[in-house]
């Protein structure tokens, strides 16, 4: 048993992990608030704007880390998820701050539900994932 | 929660104030009917008790309950049948363009209809007239089944005001419950005894008449038809007259069979009465025979009132007021049972049908009945149920309520049934019809409800659904692949607007609905919201009605009788105090603003409009310019002259003065005028040719943020200065790409933050874009979207060179400065629940998922909102939509204009095609396709615009098993769709191939989704007329003028001949078409030239020449410009001008080197399906 670089990747991953699922359920709520109307959208995306990269960037961060220590199958499974973050934050809308969501479109059905469905189920992946590094880190701390 | 508009606080507090406002009553007088107002005066009970004199203890002491019941039940019955077969029939499904004409029919036939229900009543009469009816009724009823006892519901609440009244005054007379009379009339009239009611008021209402004995009582304002009739059935023995002859009558009216009524007497005319009653109704509305009804009066009993009543009142009620009355009148005969021998007979047949509508829980029971309509025969449980204090009777329409609407429609519906197949549902073979469009214009396809509720309903001009039956689920709604929406003109200018001022505004406590002709009242004290189906309470203010001065007649209220409507808002509806008229002018005045001139133009028309703009003594104006600096101008009172105040630093503006450039318009009118005169000259030696826009307008922004108003913004080049500063896009060499069309969406969110940021201050931004090059206007127009601002485009603008865009600049400024204005507005919709609200199309911010940011409003614009079904609708059989409009009038008066619309609930895919309203499916399409152009790509809309075709075509296909499946069939109410479609797929917005400029797409995608339906139709699908041989056949007049109404063409030219002239009408554009062998006479007499060759390239307007066809011609053209709010700009064409092109292009049905004609489109969506 040794601390190695991998146990330590998971360590991380799973704590940043845990960041993510707040993340996740801030985001459910906000949309949730904005379809109740307790919301006016300019508020919303103006809170919800600033957290959409940091989100991206965490995540990315673990990948990386995953990838230093050769966790190929870790990575495998964050892959999609990857490319997703990077497509949406290319067919974001014309903006000049950072973020994804434009208050004047976010009101439309269509774009609101696809928000809370992305909202969880992103929440269900990092709690999947969540427990998969927790699995991981006992794993590579067994075996090694 | 909070109503429209987002008014912090709606009052639910109920204050009572004593008396309606003045503005009340004048609301209700401007709503109601001119003529009947000066009748009403007397109360309620004064009507009832005159009646059969002899029953009048019974009428008080039933009343209350009687009155209740008969409205639903009394009414329903009669109503139904009648209204049902005729209104159905030939409104609805017949032709499309029927629906003026039905209105028309139905008038006529009440007061044949009349009539008849006299003749009937008299014989039953004597005694107790109201057994004779209730037992007509019950018989009727029996006989329809259910559904016309919902109507007889129906009629009541709306229609009668009598009904309410005689309610009241029961009320009053403390007769507490139904008591035995109750008993006995739940029994066998069950239904009816309210009806019977109502009728005596009615008539007394209508009183005119004279009658003695009905004679005194209030005249409801509107129900004139009603009451006669009511008066007739109360008083059939006065009115002997003439049974023979109203039988006559009604059968040439109505087709029913009348023979039965001769006996009138007779319980087995019964039925025949009670047809006669229905019909009489839903005719009779109008009536002003009604009167004669009066019968009480042997004078009246001639009818005097005579159909000018019908026109007024028309409108609303008609029908429903008739037939309630007929209906009322037999229920306080009954229940006494005292009625003479004629009403006993009538009797027991009504008590048995009753009872079987009793045991109908709530009129779903009828298989047969569609299943929207099934719910009708409810109410009439509800009604019978008797004795109940609550009246089901009251319930109008909620649409669960199965009440009286549902039983009209139930007998729509069983109309259908037994009727052909409508018109609308006809199949058209697509390829084989050469002739698709239709002569006149096509007109909106009316609701399927039932006549009651057609009047009632909210005018297409404001309100339009694609689909005017409403799929009961969203799976039903897929099959029929057509788009679900509503199309929207909310601040359209009206010339009748019922407008109330009310301490307490009635609205559902829990969806916070306004009420609305489409509540139900479950009794006097209680009304159903149609949206949420929650029961509220009524007010005590609302007992009163302004309109009639009377008490307890909460259904006669403007509110109730007006689908759209006017409130004078109190200072709940308010954030802060209503903020003044304020007017800023941004105007750009660069090298190449100079050059173009528009200056002159502006300048011009504003000092002419100076008095003219909308405002109080409170409006105020500024003006900034602006070119690679920003200038600002004080006017401040007391100067000499005014003062310019350049800001060079754009990168952080400031204003110089804060407190003097906006100023009252009033107060420094001499400075404005000085100012105004002096702008065009000022910078005719400019040498500057940037524009510094972006920081102009945060100057505006600035300036306009503690107040709110308009700004207008007047550009004429890209931007090139500060933030905003924008680059071309625009490849001249893709104009006529057919791949990819770029750069429809904007460059740079800079002007959406700010048009968000001005909508927030109530700041609304209207561009004026003047320019010959490309500007962008894709990302210039954000400014304007975003904040409900509204946007002009005059490519190549030259005040000389371009004489045609000159004169529409002045003609637009002209009614852009003096058009209605609104206010830090906001609009809320609200529907049916079950129904959503999905997406929303036009220029505002979307606040929340009903509720629309308009920081101002303006009579021409137009809105549409795309709707799904989130619920199933099956237990409901109408729908109602309603938006409320809460805005800030230029007088600084809070108002709220709300507009509500009810539209019935289908179950079967072919009722569904049947009620298509295509026009407005195609607006709601062009809609669509503009979002998806934007968001996907032009051949993305494009590809979905077809496929709209070809899926709802091939849903209709496999519907309908009997076609033969290698043709190209539609129902003849979507035969116009593949037309319409590929019209949009040849308008600028969406047209691949041919080359088109950039901004030009952009913004005919802008006006499509800012313009009203009508408008916008106009430019997907021009009107062609052939001018040069108009004659006056089938002429109409205005204003004492002849108007030839010349057929329409369709748009190819194969129908252009060269010896013709034809006239297009493009909404913004007319052009005239002057073929090359064009007879000479229309040449010389009409456009005031010699020959052919002598007509100039360019020419504009028609000579006032004294002859008979320049007269025709100019009448013709002068209406149809005075149809629409901007004035048109006229074009003369030559056969051989280059400018013919501009005209070509609208030929949508022939081929271009780049698109489909319209036969080879046929075929390429038949190939698809």
């Amino acid at each position: 048993m040794a601390f190695t670089f991998t146990a330590f990747c998971y360590m991380l991953a799973l704590l940043l992990t845990a960041t993510l699922i707040f993340f996740a359920i801030w985001h459910i709520i906000a949309f949730d608030e904005l379809k109740t109307d307790y919301k006016n959208p300019i508020d919303q995306c103006n809170t919800l704007n600033p957290l959409v990269l940091p989100e991206y960037l965490i995540h990315a961060f673990f990948c990386v880390m995953f990838l230093c220590a050769a966790e190929w199958l870790t990575l495998g499974l964050n892959m999609p998820l990857l490319a997703y973050h990077i497509w949406r934050y290319m067919s974001r809308p014309v903006m000049s701050g950072p973020g994804l969501y434009d208050p004047t479109t976010i009101m439309n059905a269509d774009i609101l539900a696809y928000c809370q469905k992305e909202g969880w189920c992103k929440l269900a992946f990092y709690l999947l994932a969540f427990f998969y590094y927790l699995y991981g880190m006992i794993y590579v701390l067994v075996s090694s | 929660m909070s109503a429209p508009a987002g008014s912090p606080h709606p009052a639910a507090s109920a204050q009572i104030p004593p008396k309606f406002g003045g503005a009340a009553a004048s609301g209700a007088a401007a709503s109601a009917d001119p003529g009947s107002a000066p009748h009403q005066q007397n109360g309620p009970a004064q009507n009832q008790m005159q009646v059969p004199s002899g029953y009048g203890l019974h009428h008080q002491n039933y009343i209350a309950p009687s009155g209740h019941y008969s409205q639903g039940p009394g009414k329903m019955t009669s109503l139904p049948l009648d209204t049902q077969c005729g209104d159905y029939y030939s409104a609805l499904y017949t032709v499309p363009t029927q629906n003026v004409v039905t209105p028309s029919t139905a008038n006529q036939q009440p007061g044949a209809q009349q009539m008849y229900s006299r003749g009937p009543p008299a014989p039953h009469i004597v005694g107790s007239t109201p057994g004779s009816f209730q037992g007509a009724a019950s018989s009727a009823s029996h006989l329809h089944t259910s559904a016309s006892q919902p109507y007889s519901s129906f009629v009541n609440h709306y229609n009668s005001p009598a009904m309410y009244s005689a309610n009241s005054s029961v009320a009053s007379q403390g007769f507490p419950s139904t008591c035995g009379h109750y008993a006995m009339s739940t029994v066998s009239n069950a239904v009816y005894p309210s009806v019977s009611y109502p009728s005596l008021p009615a008539g007394d209402t209508y009183g005119q008449m004279f009658t003695s004995q009905n004679a005194p009582t209030v005249r409801p304002v509107k129900d004139n038809s009603f009451s006669g009739q009511n008066t007739a059935i109360s008083h059939p023995s006065p009115l002997p007259p003439p049974p023979s002859q109203q039988h006559h009558q009604q059968q040439s009216l109505s087709g029913y069979n009348t023979l039965t009524w001769s006996a009138p007497g007779l319980p087995s005319t019964q039925d025949n009465l009670i047809r006669n009653h229905m019909g009489s109704l839903a005719i009779a509305n109008n009536n002003p025979t009604v009167t004669g009804v009066d019968s009480s009066s042997t004078t009246s009993s001639a009818s005097p009132m005579p159909n000018s009543y019908d026109a007024l009142e028309g409108g609303s009620y008609p029908d429903m007021l008739s037939s309630s009355a007929s209906s009322p009148a037999p229920d306080p005969t009954h229940e006494p049972d005292p009625a003479p021998a004629p009403a006993p007979a009538s009797a027991p047949a009504p008590a048995v049908p009753q009872p079987s509508k009793m045991a109908k829980p709530f009129g779903y029971g009828y298989p047969a009945l569609q299943p929207g309509y099934q719910n009708a025969t409810a109410p009439l449980a509800s009604v019978v149920q008797p004795s109940n204090p609550v009246y089901s009777g009251f319930q109008q329409y909620p649409q669960h309520y199965p009440g009286v609407n549902q039983l009209s429609s139930s007998l729509g519906g069983l109309s259908l049934q037994s009727s052909p197949q409508p018109e609308s549902l006809r199949p058209v073979n697509l390829t084989q019809e050469r002739n698709v469009l239709p002569m006149t214009p096509v007109w909106a396809p009316v609701p399927n409800l039932n006549a009651d509720l057609k009047k009632l309903n909210c005018s297409p001009d404001s309100f339009r659904c694609t689909l005017t039956n409403i799929p009961q689920t969203q799976a039903l709604l897929n099959k029929a692949k057509l788009p679900l929406g509503l199309l929207l003109h909310p601040f359209r200018d009206l010339t009748q607007l019922p407008v109330i001022t009310s301490n307490t505004i009635v609205r559902c406590r829990s969806c916070r609905t306004y009420i609305n002709p489409f509540v139900s009242f479950i009794d006097q004290r209680r009304w159903k919201c149609n949206l949420c189906y929650r029961v509220n309470d009524v007010p005590e203010e609302f007992m009163y009605n302004p309109l009639t001065r009377s008490y307890g007649e909460p259904h006669k209220r403007p509110e109730v009788q007006n689908s759209t409507v006017e409130f004078i808002a109190s200072s709940d509806y308010m954030l802060r105090p209503p903020q003044p008229a304020v007017y800023l002018f941004v105007l750009d005045v660069s090298h190449n603003a100079v050059e173009a001139g528009y200056m002159t133009i502006l300048c011009q028309s504003l000092l002419e409009n100076l008095d003219k703009l909308p405002g109080d003594s409170r409006t105020r104006i500024g003006f900034m310019t602006f070119d690679s600096t920003i200038h600002f101008y004080n006017l401040q009172e007391g100067l000499s002259q005014p003062q310019m105040l350049i800001v060079s630093d754009i990168d952080d503006v400031f204003l110089p003065t804060p407190d003097s450039l906006l100023v009252n318009l009033y107060e420094s009118k001499e400075l404005i005028k000085d100012l105004l005169n002096a702008l065009p000259n000022m910078f005719t030696n400019t040498r500057e040719t940037h524009s510094a826009l972006g920081p102009a307008l945060q100057a505006a922004f600035k300036l306009m943020s503690p107040t709110g108003g308009r700004v207008s913004v007047f550009q004429t080049q890209l931007p090139s200065l500060g933030a905003g500063l924008l680059q071309s896009r625009e490849d001249p060499n893709q104009r006529s790409s057919t791949k990819v069309v770029q750069h429809l969406g904007p460059a740079t969110d800079f002007y959406k933050k700010l048009a968000l940021d001005c909508s927030g201050q109530q700041t609304a931004v209207d561009l004026f874009l003047l320019s010959s090059q490309y500007s962008d206007l894709a990302s210039l127009a954000c400014m304007s979207k975003y904040s409900a601002g509204c946007i002009y485009y005059y490519p190549s603008f030259h005040s000389t060179h371009n004489p045609s865009q000159a004169e529409k600049l002045q003609k637009d400024l002209k009614r852009y400065l003096t058009r209605k204005i609104g206010f830090e507005a906001v609009m809320r919709i609200r529907c049916t629940k079950g129904l959503s609200m999905h997406t929303f199309h036009g220029n505002f911010f979307v606040r929340s998922t009903d509720l629309l940011s308009l920081a101002n409003i303006n009579p021409d614009a137009g809105f549409a909102v795309q709707l799904s079904i989130e619920e199933s609708l099956t237990d409901t059989s109408l729908v109602c939509f309603q938006t409320a409009l809460l805005y800030t009038s230029s007088k600084g008066e809070r108002r709220i204009r709300v507009h509500t619309l009810c539209l019935p609930v289908v179950n079967s895919l072919a009722d569904v095609y049947a009620g298509v309203d295509v026009q407005a499916a195609i607006c709601l399409l062009a809609n669509m396709a503009v979002d998806r152009s934007i968001s996907s790509s032009l051949s993305d809309a494009r590809d979905a615009l077809v496929n709209a075709i070809v899926d709802s075509l091939s849903a209709y296909g496999s519907t309908v098993s009997n076609l033969q499946h290698s043709a190209l069939m539609a129902p003849s109410s979507l035969k116009l769709f593949p037309l319409y479609v590929l019209a949009l797929l040849k308008q600028k917005a969406f047209r691949t191939g041919t080359s088109t400029r950039l901004d030009d797409r952009v913004y005919a995608m802008c006006q499509i989704k800012s313009q009203p339906l009508v408008h916008l139709m106009k430019m997907i699908h021009p009107n062609l007329y052939r001018i040069d041989r108009l004659t006056d056949e089938g002429a109409i007049h205005v204003n004492d003028r002849i108007v030839p109404q010349p057929p329409l063409q369709k748009l190819s030219a194969e129908k252009l001949t060269r010896e013709g002239a034809f006239l297009m009408d493009c909404g913004s554009v007319f052009y005239i078409w002057v073929g090359k062998g064009c007879d000479n006479n229309f040449i010389e007499n009409v456009l005031g030239y010699p020959n052919f060759a002598s007509i100039p390239q360019k020419m504009t307007h028609l000579p006032e020449l004294d002859t008979l066809s320049s007269e025709r011609a100019r009448s013709f053209i002068t209406w149809l410009r005075d149809s629409r709010p901007l004035s048109p700009v006229l074009h003369i064409v030559k056969d051989e001008s280059p400018a013919k092109a501009e005209f070509f292009q609208h030929l949508i049905e022939d081929r271009t080197e780049a698109a489909f004609s319209y036969y080879e489109f046929l075929l390429h969506v038949q190939q698809q399906i």
